[in-house]
């Protein structure tokens, strides 16, 4: 059995004192990728952005647990540096500071010493190319101005760049064309080893194609409803929610 | 008799007032004329000026006692103009010590990783040495083009006096307002710089180098003329605070552009959290000429600062960059004036500001269009970035078009730092401050990247000094 990166105990999530999250439980062992499903708004972007640590939501009660580690009381600083790493639904655009720059902070940030910047500049050389980003983007505004796909594209460039042992991503996927979701496959690939974790929010497969899917777990009023393996995706993509009975998938992974 | 009786009171109440306000006006009156004539005299003896700058100075005094103080901007009540009368006046026994600067100052200096010697001169206390060589190297360098570039006492009475006296306050006369009288009265030290026709000054003439002699710098002088074509980078002042005994900094710069001429001028102003900063600048540019005015102001209590230009010649230009951050305890009132004078005449106004722990941020900006500048174009705008919510800015933009084949536009945006970017920035690792920081640090960027990058690097530091609430 896989040590267990990620461990979520019946974590209760509000936001302005109504519950969103109402029990999850929710364990990703190291090298283990998990896909997050759910109609509109059951809570899954709430989930992740509760496990990065956003303000916005309050844990009730609850733990998360990385590599063992209690960081529910964490800030968002403190549990990037603990390793998890958020790619966000809608990336914030900070007007003055470039890619580049930013980059290079957040990576001093989290390794607690500058990186040594021509190693640095060749690599964020490198995982752009891999990423078919034009290298002027090192230099402009941290996504202002970017279309949505350089936006996804940007935040798997940090996910490359800044090597987290836990990646949550939320619909890095959507408002994608065909091949900018390949592209952002490539790097998910490119990311994914023994020792790190995935747990992707996603609405369709595309994302997944190529990638090794161990659990898919489906999130229905504040509650992980079901937890299966790949063969979820697809009857689920192909039949809706509404599909899953609740005798036929769950079996409980724990 | 009933009627007559109330009248008589009446009489005696308006008797009364009368009193009263002689009573509350008198402390004013002694202070005011605590800088006498006889002291001004003293100045002009002590640096051995012409006549007719004695006189001038004289003609300022009496100006300065008829012009009240204006009652449009921040409160100057607390303004101690006891403080600056023992100040002028020559030989002053006034002098700041080092363990008087506060300790603020002391650990910005050490954060900014600036040298204990160059600290004490950069507090106003002593002369910086080092600095005077630089500065007489550069003044070397600049000569061979026929650049003059000195200390202006020194050029009262050289070869340049009458080119002095042609245009000495005749941008910012004394009577424009009190505190231009009172510098048109005491003022002392400031720079001269005359570059002549066709003459490019590659490397940026820095006022840095000159401001740190005792005295200096307080009521200093600047007077530039560019001659037709020539170009110049002039840069005022220094990023680290600057400490004065007295409150009041009333300078005065007067920038002359010739035909087809360019001249940059940057400041970084930094004064003390004490300090008034009552600074006049004006610029008169010829035709196609340009002036480009860089100004950062942090520092000082409260801050009332205008650039003006004036586009005399047709297709004369202006571009106007400036940067304000006020924090506690300060009420920063900045902007930029512009006149269209002639036809074809451009202005650009982009400015910034921030205001944090209760900090008050004022814009404001005078356009003005005469009836024959068709043609011209104006394109002013101003974001502002309120740190919390207990701070606060305005914008004031105001136009008086008399044209009406002129394009005016005006863009403003007021707003705070979103706290998903917080969030953003903290999920890669970086502190709040820091998060907070980067993001103050992107909002300047537009104006750190005019700065020459040593500035850009101190002004940076500044900016993430000033986040931390290490000073002030």
């Amino acid at each position: 059995m896989s040590h267990s990166l990620l461990e979520i105990k019946d974590l209760i999530v509000s936001v302005e004192d109504k519950i969103i999250l109402n029990g999850i439980n929710l364990t990703i062992g190291s090298g283990e990728l998990h896909v997050l499903m759910g109609p509109n708004g059951t809570g899954k972007s709430t989930l992740v952005s509760a496990i990065m640590g956003d303000p916005r939501f309050q844990i009730e009660s609850g733990q998360i647990l990385l590599d063992g580690k209690d960081i529910t009381e964490m800030k968002a600083d403190e549990r990037a540096k603990a390793g998890v790493f958020l790619s966000f639904q809608v990336p914030e655009e900070i007007p003055g500071v470039t890619l580049e720059d930013f980059l290079r902070t957040a990576k001093g940030s989290l390794e607690k010493r500058p990186p040594k910047i021509l190693q640095f500049k060749k690599e964020l050389k490198e995982q752009m190319k891999a990423l078919d980003m034009d290298p002027s983007y090192a230099e402009r505004y941290l996504n202002v101005g970017f279309s949505g796909g350089e936006k996804k594209k940007t935040e798997i460039l940090q996910l490359l760049m800044l090597q987290p042992k836990l990646a949550l991503l939320d619909e890095t996927d959507s408002g994608l064309d065909v091949d900018a979701v390949r592209t952002v496959t490539k790097g998910i690939r490119a990311f994914k080893n023994r020792k790190n974790g995935l747990f992707i929010i996603t609405h369709n497969a595309r994302i997944l194609e190529g990638l090794d899917v161990d659990v898919v777990h489906v999130l229905e009023g504040g509650k992980i409803a079901y937890t299966g393996g790949r063969e979820l995706i697809s009857k689920i993509t192909q039949e809706g929610f509404g599909v899953l009975g609740k005798e036929a998938l769950i079996h409980e992974r724990l | 008799m009933k009627d007559f009786k109330q009248e008589k009171t009446r009489v005696d109440q308006a008797d009364r007032t009368i009193y009263d306000v002689k009573d509350r006006l008198d402390p004013a009156f002694l202070t005011d004329s605590g800088i006498t004539a006889e002291i001004v005299n003293q100045i002009s003896k002590e640096k051995n000026e012409p006549e007719w700058m004695r006189l001038f100075r004289l003609k300022s005094l009496n100006t300065y006692k008829e012009i009240p103080l204006p009652s449009w901007g921040p409160s100057l009540d607390e303004l101690n103009m006891d403080q600056i009368v023992t100040y002028v006046r020559p030989k002053s026994t006034m002098k700041a010590k080092w363990s008087d600067v506060p300790d603020d100052i002391k650990q910005t200096f050490e954060r900014l990783g600036i040298p204990k010697a160059e600290q004490k001169s950069l507090a106003g206390v002593g002369a910086q040495y080092d600095s005077e060589v630089v500065y007489h190297n550069v003044r070397a360098e600049v000569a061979s083009k026929g650049v003059v570039y000195t200390d202006i006492e020194s050029a009262l009475t050289g070869p340049y006096s009458e080119m002095i006296r042609k245009h000495f306050m005749k941008l910012v006369p004394p009577s424009d307002h009190k505190f231009a009288a009172l510098h048109g009265a005491v003022w002392s030290g400031g720079s001269f710089v005359y570059v002549p026709a066709g003459v490019t000054v590659d490397i940026p003439l820095q006022s840095y180098f000159r401001l740190n002699a005792p005295g200096a710098g307080q009521f200093e002088h600047t007077l530039i003329i560019v001659e037709e074509g020539a170009y110049l980078h002039f840069i005022e002042g220094c990023s680290a605070p600057r400490y004065y005994v007295a409150n009041l900094h009333a300078g005065c710069v007067e920038l002359y552009v010739g035909k087809n001429a360019r001249l940059r001028y940057s400041t970084i102003e930094n004064w003390s959290k004490n300090m008034y900063n009552l600074n006049t600048k004006r610029a008169s540019v010829e035709e196609g000429g340009t002036v480009e005015w860089i100004s950062g102001s942090f520092g000082s209590h409260i801050s009332y600062l205008y650039p003006m230009s004036i586009l005399k010649g047709k297709k004369a230009r202006m571009e106007f960059t400036g940067i304000t951050f006020a924090g506690e305890g300060q009420n920063l009132d900045t902007g930029a004036k512009v006149l269209h004078a002639a036809p074809d005449t451009t202005s650009h106004i982009s400015t910034k500001s921030i205001s944090r722990d209760g900090g008050n941020s004022t814009f404001r900006s005078l356009v003005t269009v005469t009836e024959n500048a068709k043609g011209s174009k104006s394109a002013v705008s101003c974001e502002s970035l309120m740190l919390d919510s207990i701070s606060r800015s305005d914008t004031i933009p105001v136009m008086d078009i008399s044209c009406n084949q002129a394009d005016i536009g005006h863009e403003a945006k007021i707003g705070r730092i979103s706290e998903s970017a917080i969030f953003y920035l903290m999920s890669r690792g970086l502190s709040e401050d820091d998060a907070r920081a980067l993001i103050v640090g992107g909002f300047a960027e537009p104006i750190a990247k005019e700065l020459p990058l040593e500035y850009a690097v101190e002004m940076n530091n500044l900016i993430h000094l000033e986040m931390k609430g290490s000073i002030g």
